[in-house]
Formats: C-alpha cells, structure tokens, sequence
C-alpha cells in the first residue's frame, strides 16, 4: 500500500482490517465470512456499509462487497439487499455511471485474449474496469476452475483493474446466481463492469439482461453462430467480434458473412468488428468505439429499468412458483404493478413489493 | 570371435552430466573437474531467468539466479563459462529453448573469440518450444514466432554450423507431465513434423534432406525399461518412415533416428532415495540395451534429485554409472539384442500403431501447434491417472506404496539434508556484475544492435541469427535481447490444461465432497482455493494435479498457472476471496519466494491460510512454518486426498467451525 496517501487507498486498508476482523470474530458467530460476519456482529462492515463505500467509488471495497454478494447464508440476503439499496438509482440519484458490457462466445474462441487487450485500451484512456468472469460448474462435484485469470494479463499494481471469477453453479443461461447483484454493486464504482460468459445460443439472453451491450465473440470458419442468427435461435448481440483477423482472408469473409446475415435480419445497425490479440494487436481500438457507440445509441435506463422488472418477476416466479404467480393474478397484471413502482427502485425492493401484493412471506 | 560378437567393441555414447549452477565461473569450475573425471561432452544447465529471457536484475528473477542453473547475462558470461575448454573439441549440449537463438549467438561469438570459426563448433540447443508449452514451461513468445526461432536457427546452422544439432526433439519432457509411451512417441513425432515444416517455408527444398538428417531427439526413458526400449525402437521405424515418405529423404543414413537421453525423473522418489540408484541403471539400459536403437549421448540424474539440486559427489555417482556400463561389462561387445525377438516386435508394432493413431489425431486439430491444447489436456489427464494408479496401489513404486518401512538413511544425515545449496550471495554478485558490463560496453553500439535486432524480429522473412550474433558481440544482455522480441512478438500464456480435464470419482472423493459441502454451507459459499505458481519455476505438474482434484473435491479453484509475482498473487489472493491459498515450487527458491509471497498476502490485508508444495527439504520447511505457512508438502506427500482433507480442515479450523464428525 505504498500510495496510501489517497483517501481511496486509507480506506483500502481500512477494508482489509475490517476484513481480518471479520475473520477473527467468524469464529465466534460461526457466520463465517467478513462482512457479514462483522455485520452481525455490529461491526463496521455491513452490506449498507459497503454499498455506500461502492458509491463512493470506493475500488478497495469491491472484493468484501462481493464475498457478501456471493453468499449463500441465512441472513445474507436481507445485507445483500441492503447493499443493493445504497446503490440503487434511487440512492445514486440516477443510473449507475458504469457501463455494463456482456462478452460472451464459444469456449476457445480468444474471448480472455481479447479482455486483457481491451482492459488494457480502456486504462489507457482513463476508465476503471472490473471483469466479472463466469466459468461452467462441474455437475458431478460442484466443484469449478476457474481458468480465466490465468489468461487475462493485468498490472497486479493497478487498483484500476478488479477481476473477479465465479462458478456458474447449478442456474442456466450462463450467469452465477450473483453475478446480476455482483454487476450492479460493481456498476456504481467503476467506469467499466465486464461480465464474461461462456456460451452461444442460451446464454446471452441472460448476460442481455445484466448488460447495457452484449458483445458476441466468434471465430472466422465457425459456422454455428452464423446458422444460429439466421435460425433465430440466439437473439441478435449488440456487436458481434470476430477474432484472430490475423487469418486475413478467412476472417474478412466470416466478417462479411455476418453482415449480409445481419442485413437479411433487418439489423445493418449491429457493427461487425474483427480484432487480432495476437501483436501487433489489431481492431481494439474499433471494438471500444463500437462498444460506446452502442451505449450512446441505447437508451440505458429503459434498458435497465426492464431488466431490473424481469429479474424481480422472475426471483419472484422461481421463489413462489405459479401459486404465487396466480395470487398477483397472472403476469400482465405483475407486470402492470412494477411500471406502477418507483423506478428507482432494485430488484429486491421490487420482488419484495410484488410479495407484499400477493401477501407472501419473503 | 564369432558371429554373436562384433569385431571390436563399439565406441561409447556421449557421456554428460546436466550441469552447471550460480555464476560462470564455478560451473567453469565445475566443467573442468567433470570432464578430468571421464565425462565426453558438456550438458549446461541454464538458470531459468536465461532460459525464459530474463536478465538477473528482473523482478521476475528473484530468488532464482543461479539456482537450478549457470546464469548467462552476456558474452562476458559465456567466455567464462567456457575458459580454458578447446570448442573446436568440445561437443556441448545447451538445455536452452524460448533463447536458444541468443544463447547460440553467445557460443559462436565465443568460438570467434577463441579463434574457432563456426564450421567447426559441434554441440546442441535444445530449442524445441512445444513441450514448454506442454511441460516445462520456460516459454517467452506465443507459438508463432516462437516456430519462426526454431526455423531460423535450423536454417542458419545448416548452412554455418553444420556440425550442429540445431534442434533437440523432447519427448523426455513429455514423459515428465505423464505421458504414457504412446502420447510420448506420437507428440515428439507430430512436433518434429512442425518444425520441419517451419523449416521447409525458410529453405531450399533441396536442403531438406541435410535438414532432417540434423533433427535428433532427446528422449525419457522410465523404469519399465524393456517397453521403454521397444517405445525408442517404435520412434526409430516411424522417423524413417517420415523421411522417407513425408519429406523424400533418399539416404538412410540422413533417417537415422539420432538421439541423446536423460532417463527419467519423474519416478525418482523422496522416501528411500538410494533406491533411485537401482532405477537409474535399469532405465540407462533401456537406452543402451538395443545396439540399433542405442542412444548418442547419456546424461543420467542423481540419485537425490527429488530432494534438492545435487552436489558434485551425487553427479559424479551417476557418470560412475555410465563408465561401469561401458568400460566394465560386455554391453559393447555384441550385435543388436533384439533383432528376432518375438516380443520385442509385437511391442513395437503394438505401439507403432497406437501411435498413428494419437498422430492422427493431433494432424485433425491441424497439427501439433494448433493442438497444444488437445495434448496439454490429455498429459494432465495422463498424469492424473498414473498418481491415481499409485495411490491405489495399481502400479507399485518401492519404498511409497510398498515396503515403505525403513532404517534411517545415513546418506541424508548431514546438515543440508545431502544436497547443493546454492549462496544467497550470488545473485547478488550477479546483479553486480552485470550492472559493471553493462556501465562499461559502448552504449551507442548495444543500442545499435538491439534497434538491428528488432527490425529484423518485424521482418518475418529474415533469420534472427546474424543481428542476434551482432547484438551479441556488441555487449547486449539475455534481458535485452529478449525484451527487442517481445516487444515485437508480445508476450504469451501457455494453457494450463486443467480445465478440459476429465472429472474424477471414487468412494473416498465422495466423502471428501460432502465434507466440502458442509465447510462451504457453514462458510456460506463454496470453498474457493487459489493454486498459484510464485518465481519462473515452470514445472507445473504437481499444481495441475492440485487443481484437478480440488475440483473433483468440490471446490472452487482459481488456477493462474506458471510464473506469478508476489504481488500478482497477492491481488488475485484478494480480488477472489479465496477461503486458502496453495503455492507449489520446485526450483528450490521457496527460501525466497514464499517469504516474499507472505509478505505481500500481508500487505494485501490477505488472511487466508497459505499451504505450499515443492522439493523442499526438511530444514526449509520449518523456516517456511516460522513465517506463517500452515503446511508443507514435499514429494512423499503423493496422496492427494489426503491434501485436501487437510486443506479443508485448515478452513474450517481458520473459521472457527467444527471439524468433520
């Protein structure tokens, strides 16, 4: 911590010892883990506390702020959402600044060579970046590897730069079950949130409904993602990469294939971008531009306020089933209670309104 | 004489010992003495900052100059390496591959120093990248221009050095991750095909024939030494097959399958290491047995090698050896063995085919660069099932899962455990000494060359070898060198090879798992572990392993691979949460590195209980406990479940929670 002398940095260090404190009186609450263990303690690490580090932009607080998101305990949720709230809209005054970006494409496909370049284009211009990576489950341990730090390149030095790597575990569609919350405390401290997923034809459905631009990633002579638009069976990204340009030819025709497929479907807007991560890199620059571009064109909060709807209806629908469903008489009739509500509201203070409605415990 | 007898008694192999450690100076030393003691040809052992580029002053070196190793800065270094041996004689094998184009450039400009033209140099770079990629780990550059440096010192060495082995096939390496004989043949012979293929695109098509005749091989042989010669007899009948059909070699001669040995590694233990003795004489026969599959040149290990780097007693041992085999018993004295024998030859067309068929395989993913990959992953999995198979007691290694017991060995009593400890001190020297060459060489010349030397890595169709010999003579540092290309090439990240692995089961994983379970219900997320590898030690079987089983276990395992700062550690230790950390080092420079680890998980603000593995002797383990490490595991440590019940108690117990019922 040798450039302590920022505010940003003391409260780094004052982080850590909250978390060493955590740990230490773990033992006593058998609640495990730093902040809430500290929580519950009455120490000074609550999910509330966090969440107002967060929108302080406050970069130090984001590993305890997720080891909270991530939790899975009684009493967890009740910090997490208290969390949630201190960077809600309603508590930031607006919309998360970040701009929440979705990667997503096969396995092998050059997805983590490309995020160490565009990490590395985003810090040379100024923006702080946190990469929320999401890697499959084994279905038999449960156990994961979590393989995508070791092919990310970052100055370790860099407080600029928060990687964080998550077990898909056992949802679908690609995302841990916190990832949407990790993403949204994320969002109000850094300029940048990434989430990484592996995948294509499920899982971007779920990683659109987190990010502000989904960005696809294919390599040229892989034909699946091509069949899969004209099919309709993925939805159309927002961008679409093409990587390893250094194949020249082969890369520009997958290139133009993409765009007369795009063309047929009626979406000339999405841009097609080829990139080389191999050096001399190659299209980062066009790729960051084509990220912003899309951001700037999206109307964000709509984007996110109907995201934010969904992901309330749909904890709600898979906590209380279609019994539940029924008592809020049926999911237009859900659906007309949420635009009903404050939209600065967070998806748990929306779930917990539509429990409220259909008189369910939460 | 008779016909069962040849007319005179065959000339030995090459006898070598793989040498050399701190400063040029000692191993020049050491070289010296080695070779008044019979030894035929030198075997140089690089410190692993030269051998991945890297010059003695750079963070990443620290704790490892001069360790498993001679550090070679400059040419300063390399004239004293090799002061006072003639190089017109002299036949010396460098273990050196990501820099074997430098350190080539050093050797010939040493030679014109001395007053020995090229022509007349004889030796070998090792210089085959693939099995770092898969193994070893002392990569520098991604695989493209990593083929390219190969070619060029092919191509150029054809045409000035001719006398050269330009390029030193591994299978021995690929043993070393866990190949079984089959993966061993079929990887070496699909990586031989890429590099000549590389090759093919940089020379006359004419050449090619001289060009094959020049690639030769550096084998493993491993204790089960009869199907080890058969798998050397099955290599031979398919590199002739190559040449002849492949790349049209007409002469026989040019076909030979030409190879040097370092027997095997991997199977020398901690627990009872005289044993290894007994190991190390049946795997040299492996490699001497056959006359038409016999090896060129011998260097064979220590008997302690899996304590500690060896001293010159241990080595001596072991050329001791080699001159018993060949001055001693009748092995020179006869015709091939084997020839006729009925089940020398269904062994080898038993492998032959099992081989084309891997073979086949690797050219489907479009050959052994695309398929790095592919064969990375079948290695780990390979690996797993042999300390599967161990641990069960299928396959049986004397002294670890039979007959275990045992009096006190009075070998290892002294006070470094019957080993080389390298000084502390010498690192420093080094950085002294280069900070001087480097105050006092013509800056304007050095910079000169290096601006020569990275125009010519930008230009794909020039060799890297004449601006890399001028770069050389001008005074430039490995380091330097080395930054001009990746400056040019960028830098590279071999996969690790465990996330393809296939998942394992078991009774005692099973229980395992529900133990797992039940710490990450009471912690309130899944157990994560952070298996990381601190200095430039790349050697990351025992880390792959680790990994896998820690999945199979139930965790989650943030994996990193080779080559990580402290502080990279150290963020990563933080950003992910992990509930404990596991460090594994095997160059011997954990009195260093994980001190530096610890240091750094503390400034951190990390918490979270550190475990490490490696070759580390009973004294070092100690003082790694005193600076906080909870546990220490050492090779004779090879149950693997049993790490990861401790690993989890070690987390409950951090956590104040319960122990397993």
């Amino acid at each position: 911590m040798s450039e302590g002398s920022s505010g940003g940095d003391r409260s780094g260090e004052a982080a850590s010892g909250a978390d060493r404190s955590g740990e230490a009186t773990s033992g006593a609450d058998r609640s495990g883990e730093a902040a809430s263990g500290a929580a519950s303690a009455g120490g000074a690490l609550s999910g509330a506390d966090l969440g107002r580090r967060l929108r302080e932009r406050d970069l130090p607080a984001a590993p305890a702020a997720l080891n909270l998101v991530e939790a899975r305990r009684p009493g967890g949720p009740e910090e997490v959402a208290a969390l949630l709230r201190e960077v809600s809209p309603a508590a930031l005054g607006g919309e998360a600044p970040a701009h929440v970006v979705g990667i997503t494409g096969p396995p092998g496909v050059g997805k983590s060579s490309l995020l160490s370049q565009l990490v590395a284009a985003w810090r040379e211009g100024g923006r702080t970046v946190a990469v929320l990576a999401v890697d499959p489950t084994s279905r038999r341990s449960g156990g994961a590897l979590l393989g995508d730090r070791a092919r990310i390149a970052f100055d370790p030095s860099d407080r600029g730069v928060f990687l964080r790597s998550t077990a898909a575990g056992d949802t679908l569609g690609g995302l841990a079950a916190s990832t949407r919350a990790a993403a949204q405390a994320l969002a109000a401290a850094f300029d940048v949130v990434v989430i990484e997923t592996v995948g294509v034809g499920q899982s971007e459905t779920d990683v659109a409904d987190a990010a502000d631009t989904v960005a696809v990633v294919v390599q040229p002579g892989s034909g699946d993602v091509l069949q899969f638009l004209k099919a309709g069976i993925m939805e159309i990204p927002d961008v679409l990469v093409v990587t390893k340009a250094d194949l020249g030819a082969i890369a520009e025709s997958a290139v133009r294939d993409l765009r007369s497929a795009l063309g047929a479907l009626d979406a000339r807007g999405v841009e097609v971008v080829a990139v080389s991560s191999i050096s001399p890199a190659r299209g980062i620059d066009e790729l960051v531009a084509a990220l912003d571009a899309h951001r700037d064109a999206v109307d964000v909060p709509a984007r996110r306020l109907r995201a934010r709807r969904r992901h309330a209806l749909a904890d709600f629908a898979a906590e209380h089933g279609e019994r539940g469903l029924r008592a809020l008489a049926g999911r237009r009739e859900a659906d007309r209670l949420l635009e009903s509500l404050d939209p600065g509201l967070d998806v748990p203070a929306l779930r917990a309104a539509l429990e409220e409605r259909a008189d369910l415990p939460s | 004489m008779s016909e069962h007898r040849l007319p005179e008694p065959d000339r030995p192999w090459l006898m070598r010992t793989y040498a050399g450690h701190s400063n040029a100076k000692r191993s020049n030393e050491l070289y010296r003495r080695n070779l008044a003691k019979g030894q035929t040809g030198l075997s140089v052992a690089f410190d692993l900052p030269t051998q991945t580029g890297y010059d003695s002053d750079h963070e990443l070196a620290r704790g490892e100059v001069g360790k498993v190793g001679v550090a070679i800065s400059h040419l300063g270094d390399m004239k004293a390496l090799l002061d006072g041996i003639p190089l017109d004689e002299m036949n010396t094998s460098m273990t050196i591959n990501a820099t074997a184009a430098w350190l080539l450039a050093l050797y010939v400009a040493t030679g014109e120093e001395t007053g020995v033209e090229p022509g007349k140099l004889s030796g070998t770079t090792q210089n085959d990248i693939l099995k770092e990629y898969l193994s070893r780990g002392t990569y520098a550059f991604p695989p493209g221009p990593s083929m390219r440096l190969i070619a060029d010192v092919v191509a150029y060495t054809v045409a000035h050095v001719p006398r050269w082995n330009p390029i030193n096939v591994c299978s021995y390496h690929l043993q070393e991750a866990g190949a079984t004989p089959v993966q061993e043949i079929a990887y070496s012979m699909a990586n031989a095909i890429a590099v000549l293929d590389a090759v093919r695109e940089r020379v006359d098509e004419a050449l090619m024939p001289t060009v094959f005749g020049r690639i030769s091989f550096f084998v493993n042989a491993g204790v089960r030494f009869v199907e080890e010669h058969a798998k050397l007899r099955a290599m031979s009948q398919l590199w002739d097959e190559l040449g002849r059909e492949r790349y049209g070699v007409e002469d026989p001669k040019l076909r030979r399958f030409r190879y040097g040995v370092q027997v095997n590694s991997l199977g020398l233990t901690e627990a009872q290491p005289e044993n290894n003795v007994q190991r190390i004489v049946l795997e040299a026969l492996a490699v001497t047995l056959g006359r038409s599959t016999r090896a060129r040149a011998i260097q064979l290990p220590a008997w302690n090698e899996a304590l500690g780097l060896p001293r010159p007693w241990d080595q001596q041992w072991s050329l001791r050896i080699q001159q018993v085999m060949a001055f001693e018993s009748d092995l020179l004295e006869y015709p091939d063995l084997f020839e006729g024998s009925k089940v020398m030859e269904g062994l080898v067309s038993e492998l032959v085919s099992g081989a084309r068929e891997e073979m086949t395989r690797v050219t489907e993913r479009g050959g052994a660069v695309e398929a790095v990959g592919y064969m990375k992953a079948a290695l780990v999995d390979s690996h797993r099932s042999r300390v599967r198979r161990i641990e069960e007691g299928e396959l049986t290694v004397v002294g670890i899962n039979l007959f275990a017991e045992t009096e006190e060995s009075p070998l290892t009593a002294d006070a470094e455990g019957g080993i080389l400890v390298v000084d502390p001190a010498v690192e420093a020297e080094q950085i002294e000494a280069l900070e001087r060459w480097r105050a006092e060489r013509d800056e304007d010349a050095a910079r000169a060359a290096l601006d020569e030397l990275r125009r010519v890595a930008g230009a794909e169709d020039e060799n890297i070898m004449p601006a890399s010999i001028a770069a050389a003579r001008a005074g430039v540092t490995t380091g330097e060198w080395a930054q001009a290309l990746r400056d040019s090439f960028g830098d590279y990240r071999a996969p690790t090879g465990v996330g393809e692995a296939v998942a394992g089961g078991g009774e005692e994983l099973d229980a395992l798992r529900e133990e797992v379970d039940r710490v990450s219900d009471a912690l309130g997320r899944r157990l994560k572990v952070l298996v990381g590898k601190p200095g430039l030690d790349g050697h990351s079987n025992g880390a792959e392993q680790i990994a896998v089983r820690a999945r199979d276990a139930g965790m989650e395992v943030v994996y990193e691979g080779i080559r990580l700062t402290p502080s990279q550690i150290a963020a990563s230790a933080l950003q992910e949460g992990v509930h404990v950390i596991g460090l594994s080092i095997l160059s011997g420079s954990h009195r260093e590195l994980i001190p530096a680890v610890m240091e750094a998980l503390a400034g951190a603000g990390v918490e979270a209980p550190v475990v490490v593995g490696g070759i580390i002797p009973e004294a070092d383990a100690a003082a790694l406990r005193e600076t906080g490490v909870a546990a220490v595991y050492t090779p004779k440590d090879f149950d693997l479940n049993r790490i990861m019940r401790d690993i989890v108690t070690l987390v409950a117990q951090h956590h104040g929670l319960a122990a397993a019922a």
